[in-house]
């Protein structure tokens, strides 16, 4: 135990794993610079392809997962990764929803694999993206494309300090009046998806005068009609609403339900 | 009765005392509330437009500086701050050390509070005063903040102040109270005291006293006011609702357009709710707790005993029937001012009046 570190909190063993995504989230770990020193006096990480080529063997207490599984060899590793963790946390859209690669699931098997590389045949990979949550138990989500290095490091101190971490609830409406943007969906009648979608970020999209385009994903109270109502009254098309669901969260159910409704 | 030309007279005044002002700003097509320096600072020449849902400020060119009404904004931010650090604790080797964090009082002026929201800061000064007697940090801010009312002269379509007795004149509350004469030949100014600290401010001004002709086209004003708010709200059948429509069909229909945002009780200027967040470092040497401005309508708001309420409509039903029922046997009142925000910024334009006469059956006014 390093001489630094407070007696009485044990360390931590950490890894870190990626699945099919763009390693952006595990970047935004690396991007916590000096929180990080602070982060190696509590924390041992023994998996983190990202940063180091050493990997140490487990178990291990907390695994953070990035991405989604789009292989089998992928849904057999994740069920290995979580009879090894004490702790698993999936970070991102991709681990917590399958990511903007799951709008593959609303097409047969095939089609974006033939568009996107020059020979499919090679390519072995299952027809759905699907969160962490669909194979194995997850213990905590994180949600943003990428993650909130802030959330990231305060769900760590909570873990690492024995504390039961407080996972955010409610809309971004909330973050964003609490700020007092101005609502740029009801004083400019700008799409916003803020209203159905997981606070966190701290309105950032509203805050620079954009609509929220979801990419923490659905809050745990979303309301999937209500929201698609809402931007059809507001004069969206069936189309321009899909095309608002469906990027990084396209597979989470809520999202799903408000374009399948219109499909109904 | 202050001429126009000499608002400064009054802001300087009041920073003379030590007061920072905030008052009405326009910030990217929104009346907002922000630091003041000079009558220039104010939205000038400005109308606001108030609908469901809908939200829209347009120049007009009218002689007018307090010619529209409430923003998105309430002034509860500078009395019960949307977040604040209640305490800090560090740990060093064996030692935890707490130090508890003295909520702000710094000296402020609220400059252009409309009669709601004079009525909205006396509610909530009984909310906390009922949880914490005598001690509450709401006490103790309000204690340091002076208040400048102003008679609304052109309410929106959202207003029901009439209904519910706050506006659009207020009539205690305040340190001092302005009425607005605004036309092309003439823009000036007829005040009122309504304490002992507006008195001290006011006779620092050596005013022209107010003749019988400026206090007539005051009243004017005001009398033009009330007859131009066309919403209404039934006081009784408010009261009531709790008691008389529990299980009203009504509220589910509600439940299906609510998109359980909480945008409603973030702008409604009497919602008192919070919650309690601890950060940690990653070190764990130093940790802090906050109180941050909560909402009826998050799922994981209702955890006593285990219950949550898990459908929507039962959600919307707390929050109506609080407001307007349930207020009156915790605090002897309605927990309504009638500032129409709540209606103006659902993005799904749930109107509060309407679901009442929906369900009372009544829209009139009280018999
Ligand atoms: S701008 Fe978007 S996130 Fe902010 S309050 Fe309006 S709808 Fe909600
Ligand atoms: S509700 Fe009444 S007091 Fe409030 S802004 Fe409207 S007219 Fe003014
Ligand atoms: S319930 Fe609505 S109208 Fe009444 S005080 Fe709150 S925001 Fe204003
Ligand atoms: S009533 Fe409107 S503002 Fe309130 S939670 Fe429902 S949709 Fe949001």
């Amino acid at each position: 135990m390093s001489n630094e570190s407070p007696v009485s909190l044990p360390r931590l063993k950490l890894a870190v794993w990626k699945f099919a995504s763009c390693d952006g989230c595990q970047l935004s770990l690396l991007d916590c610079e000096e929180a990080l020193l602070g982060l190696a006096a509590r924390i041992d990480i023994a998996h983190f392809p990202e940063a180091t080529s050493r990997s140490a063997p487990g178990p291990y207490d907390v695994s953070l997962v990035e991405g989604s599984i789009t292989t089998e060899r992928d849904q057999k590793r994740i069920q290995r990764i979580r009879e090894q963790s004490r702790l698993l946390v999936a970070i991102g859209a991709c681990a917590t929803s399958g990511g903007v690669q799951a709008l593959k699931n609303f097409f047969p098997q095939g089609d974006f694999v033939r568009v996107v590389y020059p020979k499919p045949e090679e390519i072995d990979t299952l027809s759905t993206s699907t969160p962490i949550a669909q194979h194995v138990k997850v213990d905590y989500e994180l949600r943003g494309c990428p993650v909130g290095k802030h959330q990231l490091l305060a769900l760590l101190a909570s873990i690492a300090a024995g504390l039961n971490p407080r996972q955010s609830t409610g809309s971004v409406c909330q973050d964003c009046k609490r700020a007092g943007y101005p609502c740029v969906m009801v004083s400019a009648s700008e799409p916003c998806l803020g209203p159905a979608t997981q606070t966190g970020c701290g309105a950032i999209c509203p805050r620079f005068g954009r609509g929220c385009y979801g990419c923490f994903g659905p809050m745990d109270s979303s309301r999937p009609l209500a929201m698609a109502q809402t931007l059809q009254d507001l004069g969206l098309s069936a189309r321009q609403r899909h095309d608002l669901f469906q990027s990084f969260n396209a597979a989470s159910a809520p999202f799903r339900l408000a374009v399948q409704s219109d499909d109904a | 009765m202050l001429p126009a030309q000499e608002f400064d007279l009054l802001l300087g005044t009041l920073a003379k005392a030590g007061y920072e002002l905030v008052g009405p700003t326009l910030r990217h097509g929104v009346i907002g509330l922000g630091v003041i320096e000079r009558a220039e600072d104010l939205p000038k020449g400005v109308a606001d437009e108030h609908a469901p849902g809908n939200y829209r400020v347009r120049s007009d060119g009218s002689p007018g500086w307090f010619g529209y009404v409430v923003g998105q904004e309430s002034w509860k931010r500078y009395l019960f701050p949307p977040e604040q650090t209640l305490f800090r604790a560090e740990r060093d080797e064996h030692v935890v050390r707490f130090a508890g964090e003295t909520p702000e009082t710094r000296r402020r002026a609220l400059l252009g509070v409309r009669g709601c929201d004079v009525a909205a800061i006396a509610k909530q000064a009984r909310v906390f005063d009922a949880y914490d007697p005598g001690s509450s940090a709401y006490g103790a801010a309000l204690a340091q903040t002076f208040v400048v009312a102003i008679d609304c002269s052109h309410p929106a379509a959202t207003c029901f102040c009439t209904s519910m007795g706050s506006g659009p004149a207020a009539d205690e509350g305040f340190d001092l109270a302005l009425t607005e004469i605004a036309s092309d030949t003439e823009h000036y100014f007829v005040l009122r005291t309504g304490s002992a600290s507006g008195r001290r401010i006011a006779e620092k001004l050596t005013l022209e006293p107010a003749t019988r002709l400026h206090r007539e086209a005051a009243s004017a004003v005001s009398g033009r006011a009330v007859e131009l708010i066309e919403r209404g709200l039934d006081k009784q059948a408010a009261k009531r609702l709790h008691a008389d429509h529990p299980e009203h069909p009504r509220w589910e229909t509600i439940g299906d357009r609510c998109l359980s945002c909480g945008n409603c009780t973030m702008v409604c200027p009497t919602c008192f709710c919070s919650r309690r967040e601890d950060t940690i470092t990653i070190d764990g040497t130093s940790a802090e707790q906050r109180l941050v401005w909560d909402s009826c309508f998050n799922r994981d708001f209702s955890l006593a005993g285990g219950i949550v309420r898990e459908s929507i409509a039962s959600r919307y039903r707390q929050w109506m029937t609080h407001k307007l029922s349930t207020w009156h046997e915790q605090f002897g009142e309605s927990g309504c001012v009638g500032c129409g925000r709540c209606i103006t910024w659902c993005p799904a334009g749930i109107d509060i009046t309407q679901e009442l006469a929906a369900m009372a059956g009544d829209r009139g006014a009280p018999p």
